[in-house]
């Protein structure tokens, strides 16, 4: 069996150097301006906080484990791959925008500049990561905040942290549970919805709450559709018992002539 | 009379010719400039107008076609039958009119067809989108009779009838699931919709307020023909369709009363901000005032009390729909959006060619009366049906081939 990978970011440790959007943009060919917020050309950005300016948080795609953007995708152009990485098949696309509607992150952006527009988001290096190869931003990160690994490990480390150095972080691995868990585990040592973290994400995965009501979509076809033609079978069969009686009615005089 | 008539037809004319020019240049814009340059769409509000009203309102705004066809062939309630054409109509062009929306909305449209290959059935707009093709299908079968008798295709007529009530079933289905599943869009954004909207049955909330306003585009759209084509009104068989309505709009307000008090949402009834206000505005026009209209018997009586009435169902409705896709997200979104005029100009635009598409069929295909029935000296001359100016002979729609 493939072991789930996984990034953890330690938000304590980041010093907001950059050095992971700079590789990022490399690995992926984008434009090397620095950038401060996700974008078609920033996967990964580091936002930073005025009431907090030791603190850098870096956004990009979670990779839920089961991810809400794969679920609503009507040409299944985003995928879940064994390894972890939720990746993008442009060519499938048809530009609907419901990935950016519902993915509880906001993550996706678009190129809304573009007549041939697409989704951009973070791949997780998904062709580094078939290899076995770590991700270019973990690779690239000088002092460990982000660190690349297997799911189980990296949440095993992340208490150990919590354990070894009590009241450094808040008592959360963001990312543990948030609607089923993700990929992109981080540790804090401010309350995480001070961050701009969702900390009111429901602990099930999202996509549960559509599939509950479609795979109903047989039974509403087998019971409805017996349930319509019930109806028409009695309402023609009144009309029709109608028109003999009125026959036979008729008969019956013409034959009293 | 007559001047008067045809003074108001130019103000419309040119009223419609420019929302069309509008349109046109907007269309221009959004094929060659993008979303970003046409919308004021971002990546923190991605839905706009071109979906909240031009699909999910115009889906629902056609459902008066399913409604009126179940009412028809399977309850078999044969009444209905004069007024079946021009509302299969108007489905008919609902339905080509959202596909035209969907392709302003959709960033790769030319790619549209990829939903008939690449499945994803764990995908509630796949869903979606299987019912909208395979229902314009249905759609287009239910309105072919309409074309084959102008051209005498008799034959043809015979072999469709022979196949009307699987293919009406299949419609009644279709619309049942895609009219519920639009709401089903949403569940999978509980965070993202503020809570006096969303709810665990927004599906059935769908799917009853889409035959609520069904029923209101059905007495609506007979008053607009009524007066562009001179034509009788179907009194009686308006108010039957207006308690239909009310009927709709009674479910509708218990279970949505119900679902508040279910998931503890009353306080929020009460809390001073946009979204009360626009809830408020919405339950109150769309669904309260119309109640209490249309549930006087006096009131469906008179020609303008059914009239104002359906038109408020059909406000409060698209309100509905607009509160979901835009005053409801807002908030999480963290962004207020407000269409830009090219997206306006796009809706207004599509809406303008459904009245002139409806008028121009409408005028050319026997949609009101049935050339059968006008061959026929005998066909019934309804009283329902005299004609409100009294020169034309307005002979009862009859539908033969359908049933």
């Amino acid at each position: 069996m493939i072991q789930k990978k996984a990034m953890l970011i330690d938000i304590t440790m980041c010093i907001g150097c950059n050095a992971c959007q700079k590789a990022c943009k490399v690995q992926n060919h984008l434009s090397d301006v620095e950038e401060k917020k996700l974008s078609p050309t920033a996967y990964t950005a580091l936002e930073t906080f005025d009431k907090y300016p030791d603190v850098f948080v870096r956004r990009m795609c979670q990779h839920c484990e089961d991810p809400t953007c794969a679920s609503v995708c009507p040409v299944g152009a985003l995928t879940k791959t064994p390894e972890g990485p939720v990746v993008y098949a442009v060519d499938k696309c048809i530009g609907c925008r419901y990935c950016m509607q519902s993915c509880p992150f906001q993550v996706p952006r678009y190129d809304w500049t573009s007549i041939n527009p697409r989704i951009y988001k973070c791949i997780l290096c998904t062709d580094l990561v078939k290899q076995g190869l770590p991700t270019a931003c973990s690779e690239a990160c000088p002092t460990g905040a982000t660190k690349f690994g297997n799911r189980d490990e990296l949440l095993t480390e992340a208490y150990e942290r919590m354990k070894a150095e009590p009241g450094k972080y808040v008592d959360k691995i963001y990312g543990q549970k948030e609607v089923g868990g993700t990929s992109i585990l981080y540790l804090s040592g401010v309350p995480f919805e001070q961050l701009g973290f969702k900390t009111t994400l429901q602990t099930t995965p999202l996509p549960a709450l559509t599939w509950n009501v479609l795979e109903k979509i047989p039974n509403v076809v087998a019971i409805g559709g017996t349930f319509l033609y019930g109806i028409w079978w009695i309402t023609n069969r009144r009309d029709e018992v109608k028109q003999y009686e009125e026959q036979m009615k008729k008969n019956g005089q013409d034959h009293d002539h | 009379m007559i001047t008067r008539f045809l003074k108001q037809l130019t103000v419309w004319k040119s009223i419609g010719i420019i929302l069309l020019t509008a349109g046109a240049a907007s269309t221009v814009l959004r094929f060659t400039q993008g979303l970003g340059a046409s919308t004021n769409l971002s990546d923190e509000f991605p839905w706009g107008i071109w979906i909240g009203f031009d699909v999910l309102c115009g889906v629902g705004l056609a459902a008066g076609g399913f409604t009126l066809a179940a009412l028809v062939y399977v309850f078999n309630l044969k009444r209905f039958e004069p007024i079946i054409r021009p509302t299969i109509l108007t489905a008919f062009l609902g339905y080509i009119l959202v596909t035209v929306g969907l392709m302003f909305d959709l960033g790769r449209p030319w790619a549209i067809w990829h939903a008939i290959i690449m499945w994803n059935p764990h995908s509630v707009m796949f869903e979606v989108a299987w019912c909208v093709m395979l229902y314009s299908t249905v759609l287009t079968l239910e309105f072919a009779p309409v074309v084959l008798e102008k051209f005498k295709m008799y034959k043809t007529m015979k072999i469709l009838h022979s196949m009307s009530i699987p293919i009406i079933i299949v419609g009644v289905l279709l619309s049942t699931l895609h009219q519920s599943s639009l709401g089903t869009m949403y569940l999978i954004m509980p965070e993202k919709l503020y809570p006096l909207w969303y709810t665990p049955y927004l599906p059935v909330f769908f799917y009853v307020s889409a035959i609520s306003v069904g029923c209101a585009m059905v007495i609506l759209e007979s008053f607009l023909s009524s007066r562009a084509f001179k034509r009788g009104l179907e009194m009686p068989l308006l108010m039957d369709v207006a308690r239909l309505c009310v009927l709709m709009l009674c479910v509708l307000a218990v279970m949505r009363s119900l679902d508040l008090v279910d998931r503890q949402a009353v306080r929020l009834l009460f809390v001073p901000r946009m979204e009360t206000y626009m809830f408020w505005l919405e339950v109150v026009v769309g669904i309260l005032a119309p109640l209490v209209l249309l549930s006087r018997k006096k009131v469906r009586q008179n020609e303008s009390g059914l009239f104002l009435s359906a038109v408020l169902v059909i406000i409060g409705f698209v309100m509905n729909r607009m509160n979901i896709t835009i005053t409801g997200m807002e908030g999480w979104a963290g962004k207020s959006y407000i269409p830009s005029l090219p997206e306006f100009s796009v809706t207004l635009g599509i809406v303008t060619l459904g009245f002139v598409s409806f008028y121009y069929i409408a005028k050319y295909f026997p949609v009101f009366t049935s050339e059968h029935d006008a061959k026929d000296p005998a066909a019934p001359q309804h009283p329902d049906h005299a004609s409100l100016d009294g020169a034309h002979t307005t002979v009862r729609a009859t539908v033969h081939d359908f049933r």
